[in-house]
Order: C-alpha cells, then structure tokens, then sequence
C-alpha cells in the first residue's frame, strides 16, 4: 500500500473553498483521491466541488470518517487548523502552508504530544508539497503525471527537486512507491528519519532517495538511523553547496548555523553511514538506476 | 529581521532589563549634544548597523572628552564598517548611539535562540562574557549554561535562579539577575523574536546587572502580527538588490556572481546555483519564482535579476508542477522584448506544459537558448557567457 496515503485513504481538505484550495482539491480528485469532504468555518452545511463542507473538523470526522487532513489554510491560521486536527483523531496532517511563525510552529509541536502515541497525528509539512502514492492518490500541490508508479521511496524538503528526482527516474523505467515532501522550516512535522521508518517498514518500496539541503539537524540524523536501521539501500542529494554561510536560502530552514549543517558536512556524514549520493541534481536518474539494478 | 542595538535595549527596557543611559547621534553635534544631556566623564560612540563584533572594526570607542566623542562620531558616520559578519561590502553607518560609561566588574553571556533539533527555546549563557559564543564553545566548553523552555508553560523562575546561580553570582544579585533572564525571555516570546543574544551581560561596580550590548532578530513570518516591530525596519542595512526584489513579492538572495538566475521552488534554485558553479561558473543571486507564476511575475523576476548590474548572462530553470511551462514562456518572451535583453540567455522547462512552453520560445524568432536538463542548461549558460565575456574583452 506504500505510505501515508493511497487510493482508499479518506481525505478531508481544510480552507476548501479558497480559491487554492478549490483549485488543488479539485485535482486530487480528478487523479482518484478519495476525498470525503471539506472544512470551511460558517459554511457548514454547503456543498463544494460536490462534496459535503463542514465548520470543523471533529464534525467532518463523525459523518465521513475522514483520516487525513490536507490543510491550505494560510500561514496565520494554519497552526489552529493542525491543532485541530489533532484534536478530531486525524491520522495524518498535511499541511502546505509556507510563513508559520516559528513560536506557532514550536506549540503545535508540544501540542501534538499530549495525544498518546496510538492515537498521536502524524504531521507533514508545513511549507511542503505534500505527498502522493503515484497511480493511487495524492494530498497537495502535485503534478501527478510527472510520478509513474513503482518500488523506489522519495523524502525530501523541496517540492520542486522531488519532482526533478521523481522525473529523472521515470525517463529510466523506475517507478515511485510514495513521494513524501516534508517541508522547507525549520520547525517541521516529520523528520527525514520518521519518514525513513515507514519505507523501511513498508513492503512496497526497495529503496529509498532522499533529498536534503543545507540547515539544520534532520540531515544527521537519518544517517544515523540509516547505518543502525535500515536494510534497504538509500540514495542522497544534498542542496546548497555553494550556498554562502549564515545567509537564508529561500526556505526558512535553509540557513547553516551549526556543525554538520553546511552541505558538504552533511553529504560526509550520509556517506559514511552507507548512503549513495547522488552528486549532482541532473544525476537522480543514473545514481538510482544503478542503486536498484 | 534585524534591528539595532539602540532598538533592542529600548525594547528590553520595557521588559525589565537594565541598560546605559544613552541617545542617538545622526550628526558629530548631536553625538556631542548627547554628552552634555547624560553629563558625567566618559562616554562610549557606538557604531548602529547590523552585525556584530563592531568594536573590531572600529565602530566602539570609549571618549573622555566631548572632542573625542566629535572626533569618533567624525570618522564612524558615512563610513562603510566591514566585520565578518557583514561580508566584503561592509555596512554603512548612518546613526550612532552615544551612551555613559560602566564600570565593568563581571562579563556575562546571554542568548536566547530557537534549537531546531529540541523545537524549543533555549538560554544559553556562560560566565565567559565579552568572547564571541563561537570562541566561548571552542575555549570554553564546560562554561557554557543550557536551559530549555517548555512552550506550554514558558519559563519559570527556578530556570532563571539555577542559570544565576550556575553563573556564579552574588546571592545579593539573584534577584535582579532572574528578573532580567525573564524579561529577555518574555520580550522574546511576546514579540515573536528568534534570538536576543546579551553580550555581554554585565555586573556593575555598584552591583547592578545590565544589559552592556544587544542583538535581537525577528522571524519574518510573525510580523503580521507586531505592526510596531516592523516599523524598526531600516532598509540602508540591506542589500539593495534584495530590498528591491522583496518590495515585489520576490524571495531574492544576492550573491557576488556574474550569471543571473530565476528557478522555481527554494531547493531547486539552491540546486541550480550549485551547477552553475560545478560547470565553472558563479551565481549573482537566488531568485524563487514561486508556484502559479504568471508571465507577469515572470517579468518581475528578470526586472530584479537585472537591477543587479553585475549579471551577464540568465539561467532560467523551471520544473513546472503547478507551474505551466506557457505561461514562463510567454514571461520570458515578454521580458526579453520589454526589457531589450542583449545578454546570453538559457532556458530549461520541465513538466506541466513542456511542449507548448519550448514552442513558444522556439517560434518567437528571439535569441534564446534552450536546454532539457539542468546539467545542460548550467553548461550552456557558463560557456555563453564565458564567449560573450571573450568578446567583450576584445572589444574593449
């Protein structure tokens, strides 16, 4: 079934009918996405795209069952809009806002744990792509076409470069098991090494290709739990090699502050774990081919 | 953002914390105005820009004497004050803050910073003041304070007792030292700062603890909701390149190369900038196009790419997911004409679109490089702009 989503999947969209919203619920749609309904505060009641809208999500949750949440409400809002679904019992949180202030980011977090772990959401996001199991269904902005479905795992911060690696591999016959966007902040949901756990756990994906940049610790971290857990091979591109010291790269994240940071400490420590790297962001195609022949 | 020392310590004070009396100069007259009204016998000119380790630079001086004080505001003012955090072109001095003397009897290191790793705020001191917190880890390791924050509780009192006490201090200035820890974290988290860093801290002569220097930084995401905050903006700190492209909705990077480029979503570009150098080549900015761009935005992008009159040649990369490949077409088309581009220009499409976006720029008759990959596009745009720069040698 890969991961996080596919074609049974009930999926709720929270801010369905801003004009975004709209736009992008009516494409999961049309490419199979069982989408059970919407959320907009006081249209309650409505019908959107021919789907039921409900004022909350608890409420959407009673009537349709609805298991994941994708959010395209904006940044000042989008941090109540998580909490929420945390608080409904939603399994997984999708969430594509980019602009959270970081303190809400930090209380969605201490939020988010006061739920035990069987019943705790799964957050993906913010300022992601979100996630598609190609051939099945898709939550966020996706170009489905690009995605042919198959056995290789994709995690990455950047949506644009996913869908680069992602595009690569289907010039060369490999297929995508699930593609997971986990964001560009600095304070995310999902790690790089939570993200990990599921392919290697999941017996639809072979291997895996991560997509990193510069900033912050995720990095490090998955080539820890890669070289002491994981059975399966995983390939590595790391962004910002030239990227000056100290300076924001587009992604809030993006900023090298620490020790194992920059790009070239990172593609070290991934390498020494076991981890193919991919040189180049034109070499996706060919380091993968080769990893999984 | 960043702001001034001046503005920070204004800010702390609301919040509790002690600082030197002081005022700002835009003129040596004023610096020396500034003396006569906080009276004594020893003044310190400060240097207002946006980088730290000022004092290095030149941009600190202690006076003993309203001439030294005009002599100081003199030579700082209208100066250009290059540290290592403000990068070759240096920052310009346009204000001064003009504050009495302490007398230091202890340095104290105080920062409060979002740690990415625990997603929480944490303190970080030492009694190891004065020293960058860079020196302080590397010379200093065991002296150096950690607290972290619970965010559904903020931080209480016994944190900022244990830190005033791991410190060192005077059980006479416990107190003071906790009412300062806390107002630095109150003002922090009321007013959406990602750090305020304290350095130093310091304990007067006369046993009382203040706030020597100031540095705090706001996240950008959170000043829609701090309309008084944004207000301490002061544009002459910024790269005039990124003010511009910031002013028109454009997240823009300057960097110090020659070759212009416009790419869609923030790791890409980071991609692309690192294969214009593989290829031999070096970036003049990160440009993010954004999702949905319209030929209008389009227009927008090659404008900022453009005010930058280093650039010599453009790289446009665009994997077009919920982007369309016709619709940068028809913005580079337009900009290419509206703005009489002369310079090599490549451009690679991907995806939503591909075919009509590569037909439009074929069929425009202009002269327009086009490539399939990334790797392509990079080695196009280095070696056109290598010839175009041959060229231009000879002719000059």
């Amino acid at each position: 079934m890969a991961i996080i989503i596919n074609s049974e999947t009930k999926v709720l969209v929270t801010g369905i009918t801003g004009r975004i919203g709209s736009f992008h619920a009516q494409d999961m749609i049309n490419h199979g996405t069982n989408v059970v309904g919407g959320v907009t505060p006081g249209k309650g009641g409505n019908t959107h795209l021919g789907l039921p809208v409900f004022n909350t999500v608890k409420g959407a949750v009673a009537e349709t069952g609805a298991e994941l949440v994708i959010s395209f409400v904006p940044p000042p809002f989008a941090a109540d809009s998580i909490m929420e679904a945390a608080d409904a019992g939603i399994r997984t949180c999708v969430c594509i806002a980019d602009g959270i202030p970081a303190q809400d980011m930090i209380d969605v977090k201490r939020y988010m744990r006061r739920y035990k772990e069987e019943r705790r959401m799964r957050l993906i996001g913010p300022n992601c792509a979100g996630v598609i199991t190609p051939g099945q269904a898709f939550a966020g902005l996706m170009p489905p076409h690009i995605y042919k479905p198959g056995r290789v795992g994709i995690v990455g911060r950047s949506g644009t470069l996913g869908y680069e690696a992602a595009s690569q591999m289907s010039d060369r016959g490999i297929g995508v098991s699930s593609s997971i966007g986990i964001g560009g902040d600095p304070i995310n949901g999902s790690s790089f090494k939570d993200i990990l756990e599921l392919f290697e756990a999941d017996p639809d994906t072979d291997a895996v290709v991560l997509v990193g940049e510069i900033g912050g610790p995720q990095e490090a971290e998955a080539a820890e739990y890669i070289r002491d857990h994981m059975t399966k091979p995983v390939a590595a591109y790391i962004a910002g090699l030239s990227a000056p010291k100290g300076r924001r790269m587009g992604h809030a994240g993006a900023i090298v502050s620490a020790f194992g940071e920059s790009a070239q400490e990172k593609v070290d420590i991934l390498q020494e774990a076991g981890v193919t790297i991919v040189p180049t962001p034109s070499s996706f195609g060919e380091v993968v081919q080769k990893m999984v022949a | 953002m960043d702001i001034h020392e001046y503005q920070a310590k204004d800010l702390l004070k609301k919040f509790g914390v002690i600082t030197p009396r002081g005022g700002t100069a835009y003129s040596p007259e004023q610096a020396v105005y500034r003396c006569s009204e906080l009276s004594g016998d020893k003044w310190v000119v400060k240097a207002q820009i946006h980088s730290g380790a000022r004092g290095k630079a030149g941009g600190v001086r202690i006076c003993s004497s309203e001439e030294e004080v005009a002599d100081a505001a003199q030579w700082m003012l209208g100066r250009k004050l290059v540290t290592h955090q403000t990068g070759p072109q240096g920052k310009l001095v346009n204000r001064l803050y003009i504050e009495e003397a302490t007398n230091i009897a202890q340095e104290i290191y105080l920062a409060f910073v979002m740690d990415r790793k625990l997603e929480r705020v944490v303190v970080v001191a030492s009694a190891q003041g004065g020293m960058e917190i860079e020196e302080i880890s590397e010379e200093e390791p065991d002296s150096i304070i950690r607290s972290v924050v619970d965010p559904a509780v903020g931080m209480q009192n016994f944190q900022a007792r244990e830190i005033a006490f791991s410190l060192g201090l005077e059980p006479a200035l416990i107190p003071q030292a906790v009412k300062t820890i806390i107002g630095c974290y109150t003002m922090m988290s009321e007013t959406d700062a990602n750090m305020v860093e304290i350095n130093p801290l310091v304990v007067t002569g006369s046993g009382e603890i203040v706030a020597l220097d100031a540095k705090v930084s706001f996240d950008e995401n959170a000043l829609f909701r701090h309309p008084d905050i944004s207000e301490l903006r002061d544009k002459s700190q910024e790269d005039p390149r990124e003010t511009y492209a910031g002013d028109r909705g454009l997240s823009y990077i300057g960097l110090d190369g020659k070759i212009g480029c416009i790419v869609n979503g923030a790791g890409l570009a980071m991609a692309t900038l690192d294969m214009i150098k593989m290829a031999g080549g070096e970036p003049a900015n990160f440009l993010d196009v954004g999702g949905g761009a319209s030929p209008d935005r389009v227009l927008k992008s090659f404008k900022a790419v453009l005010n930058d009159k280093n650039v010599e040649a453009i790289l446009v990369n665009i994997f077009a997911g919920i982007n369309r490949c016709d619709w940068i077409a028809e913005g580079v088309i337009l900009a290419v004409k509206e703005l009489d581009l002369k310079m090599p220009l490549v451009v690679r499409l991907s995806g939503t679109n591909v075919e009509e976006g590569m037909k439009l720029l074929n069929e425009s008759g202009l002269d327009i490089t086009v490539a399939s990959t990334l790797a392509e596009a990079a080695e196009k745009v280095v070696s056109q702009w290598k010839a175009s720069d041959e060229t231009l040698a000879e002719a000059g």
